[in-house]
């Protein structure tokens, strides 16, 4: 990124965090959690423990960092290296991400821009200018991924209600800054569950690795009165739901089952996994050293802000998560996919320069799609 | 500590105060060597390793779980301790293992039954609570299942391969787990054996004991037939580590996971970080600084010094990286492709 770029998003990000240190949220624990922070064009830099709001609003004023992380594990020696911190417990949390979804519309707003010659196209296998294959693709989801995700995460909460009993006021939904959500969930028997329990769990809630047995299906005279009911609870009913669509279509599906044989319904339990399973992403769920974009914070990929989401349903996040300034900027742009912001409409843009509001500038900077003139 | 009756020592000769038993009765171990009334215990003990060598269970002499003679009980609670004291003077680890897991099995299999006793309450009881007592799970009988909690499933599971035991083929309501007796009994072999496998590794070895010699001698040459050792017949790589690198090679996106899977993988072969290092040449955002620490730090030769392994099958499941060919058959990491016993 130019240098011109940097200051003007790190002057941006320091109004941001000056303005806005209200929407961020210190975890509970602070002092045994881990932190850290990335500087624009700069590593990582974590390791570090704070004690309260206040030091961690001296370290965002005085790093001005473009992304700011928090572990979900409590450990006792926070800023000791890994081996060394002594690890407590971690919250469960859970990704959920447009491109994780892969929904046709997504080539509709997914653009290429090439690493070598810096080329911006809609071709996703090479560079239409120089034939390159080292491709970076910047994604600006629309309403359509913003819902599938939310569709997700309900399947994700129920699960966690109904199978794991885990009361709805101890799951926290935010709005990741750019492309998904992550959902927190705390106090559960889970606290201190090791990655490989955790992976287990993930194969549950994606609905991995199920055997025809389970629901009710036997390689050698399968019996009719072993399937599962259509009211029953847990991934038995969901199946159900999903497989005989109503009641009274029960009997003749369980027919059809029958007489297509075993390998015909693990396929059909391998197929489901897509429809009924919550599509999280396994490996942020696994892991228990991971550190985690600080709620409140700015997400670099976007200069949206990562937000507790209060009603999911009605939750808009190029509304409800844009929080920079409206300050007019004059930026060169080339973004060639139409955007909406805080109810406004920009772009197409191809290589002009155009007048835009400081928040419709930092998305497209971000993006890669800008630069200021 | 629990109280146990006369009959669950002989069941669950483990527990602590089987030890004391011993004691309380007042036989020197030297004895044991000489003496032809003892002699008949140190046989039973002698017999109850070569089972478990052989991967069985030794069958004890209790008619439904009781011990209808006291010489019976003796000979139960005699046989398992001396078994632990010729595993001592054996010195094999072999030995331990094997017998350990056999005795697990065997308990098992009288914890089983006490929990399947619908009628006898007591017997119910005491074994949830032998089960809460060394393994720290909080076990609920309701009707004719065992509730057990989600997450302390989980931590006993993991460790088994068949499918069957995974959370999604389990049946799941409010957080808990609903097994059978059987199935809940199943869940803490592992941990069973690893119990009986403290109890002998942390009892102290005594000097050879006179009379004692040709049993030892036997059982240490049936355990050095025991060690397997396996040979490579093939020298490709397995199907998802072969994917990994077409991947790669194409200048497609090889996720993280994906990365860590590879570099671990070859690493485990022999392969230094330098010559792993150019595979991820194409990778779209490749960096040879970024790659080179990556590496010697799963290396463990910078960072932690901690030398990761390759993950296994089963994880590999899970993040979408498993291609399984029927070659993959009773592997559990890929790392044991193309290898085979004899």
């Amino acid at each position: 990124m130019q240098e011109n770029d940097i200051k003007f998003l790190e002057d941006t990000f320091k109004k941001y965090y000056f303005d806005h240190f209200d929407l961020i949220r210190v975890p509970n624990r602070t002092s045994e959690r881990e932190f850290g922070f990335q500087k624009f064009n700069s590593g990582m830099t974590r390791h570090i423990s704070i004690k309260d709001d206040k030091e961690l609003h001296l370290l965002l004023m005085k790093n001005i960092p473009s992304d700011v992380y928090c572990s979900n594990a409590c450990y006792s020696f926070p800023n000791l290296p890994m081996n060394e911190k002594d690890w407590k417990e971690a919250d469960l949390i859970f990704d959920i991400d447009a491109k994780d979804i892969n929904l046709e519309c997504r080539k509709n707003h997914t653009i290429s821009k090439c690493n070598e010659c810096n080329e911006i196209s809609t071709n996703m296998n090479s560079c239409s200018k120089c034939n390159s294959i080292k491709l970076e693709k910047k994604s600006l989801p629309c309403k359509n991924c913003i819902n599938a995700s939310k569709n997700e995460v309900l399947k994700l909460s129920n699960i966690l209600i109904e199978d794991f009993s885990i009361p709805q006021n101890d799951i926290h939904v935010y709005f990741s800054g750019n492309e998904g959500f992550h959902v927190y969930v705390y106090n559960s028997q889970f606290q201190q569950l090791g990655s490989k329990e955790r992976s287990e769990l993930t194969d549950y809630i994606m609905f991995h690795g199920a055997i025809p047995e389970t629901f009710g299906m036997k390689k050698i005279k399968p019996n009719r009165l072993t399937f599962p009911d259509f009211d029953e609870k847990g991934w038995r009913g969901r199946f159900s739901k999903e497989v005989y669509g109503a009641k009274s279509k029960r009997s003749k599906i369980i027919t059809e089952l029958i007489a297509n044989g075993y390998s015909s319904f693990q396929k059909t339990l391998d197929d489901l996994s897509d429809k009924i399973g919550a599509k999280i992403d396994p490996n942020v769920t696994m892991d228990i050293h991971r550190i985690f974009r600080l709620p409140g914070s700015l997400n670099s990929k976007s200069g949206l802000t990562k937000v507790f989401c209060t009603d999911l349903t009605k939750f808009d996040p190029y509304l409800e998560a844009s929080f920079l300034n409206e300050k007019l900027v004059e930026v060169i742009a080339n973004c060639p996919i139409r955007f909406n912001l805080k109810n406004t409409k920009f772009g197409p843009y191809f290589n002009e320069k155009v007048s835009v509001p400081t928040f419709a500038a930092v998305y497209m900077i971000c993006k890669k799609l800008a630069t200021i003139s | 500590m629990l109280e146990l009756g006369a009959d669950e020592y002989a069941k669950y000769p483990f527990m602590a105060d089987a030890g004391q038993y011993l004691k309380d009765k007042g036989f020197p171990l030297v004895k044991f060597g000489t003496d032809p009334d003892l002699k008949p215990s140190v046989e039973k003990a002698f017999h109850r390793l070569k089972v478990s060598t052989e991967g069985g269970i030794y069958k004890s002499e209790l008619i439904d779980g009781q011990a209808s003679k006291s010489y019976v009980l003796e000979i139960e609670v005699f046989s398992f301790l001396l078994a632990i004291v010729l595993i001592k003077l054996t010195g094999m680890h072999t030995l331990t293992k094997r017998f350990a897991l056999a005795e697990a099995r065997r308990a098992e299999q009288h914890l089983e039954k006490d929990l399947g006793k619908a009628s006898e309450k007591s017997k119910i009881d005491l074994a949830i609570k032998i089960i809460h007592d060394l393994f720290g799970i909080e076990i609920i009988k309701r009707d004719d299942f065992f509730e057990i909690p989600v997450a302390d499933y989980l931590k006993h599971s993991t460790s088994f391969h068949e499918r069957e035991w995974k959370l999604i083929n389990r049946y799941v309501k409010d957080g808990k787990v609903l097994l059978t007796p059987e199935k809940t009994v199943r869940l803490i072999r592992k941990e069973l054996g690893t119990y009986i496998g403290s109890k002998i590794n942390n009892a102290p070895t005594p000097p050879m004991i006179p009379g004692f010699e040709n049993m030892v001698n036997e059982l240490i040459s049936i355990c050095k037939k025991l060690t397997p050792s396996y040979t490579t017949i093939t020298g490709e790589y397995p199907p998802c580590i072969k994917h990994a690198i077409e991947v790669l090679e194409k200048g497609e996106n090889l996720p993280h996971s994906g990365r860590f899977m590879l570099a671990t993988f070859l690493l485990s072969k022999g392969q230094s970080v330098e010559e792993i290092a150019p595979l991820f040449k194409n990778a779209p955002d490749y960096n040879q600084r970024i790659t080179l620490y990556q590496l010697n730090h799963l290396a463990g030769t910078s960072g932690s010094g901690t030398h990761y392994s390759c993950p296994s099958c089963e994880k590999l499941k899970t993040q979408n990286l498993c291609f399984a060919i029927p070659e993959c058959d009773n592997i559990i990491n890929p790392i044991q492709f193309g290898k085979k016993r004899i």
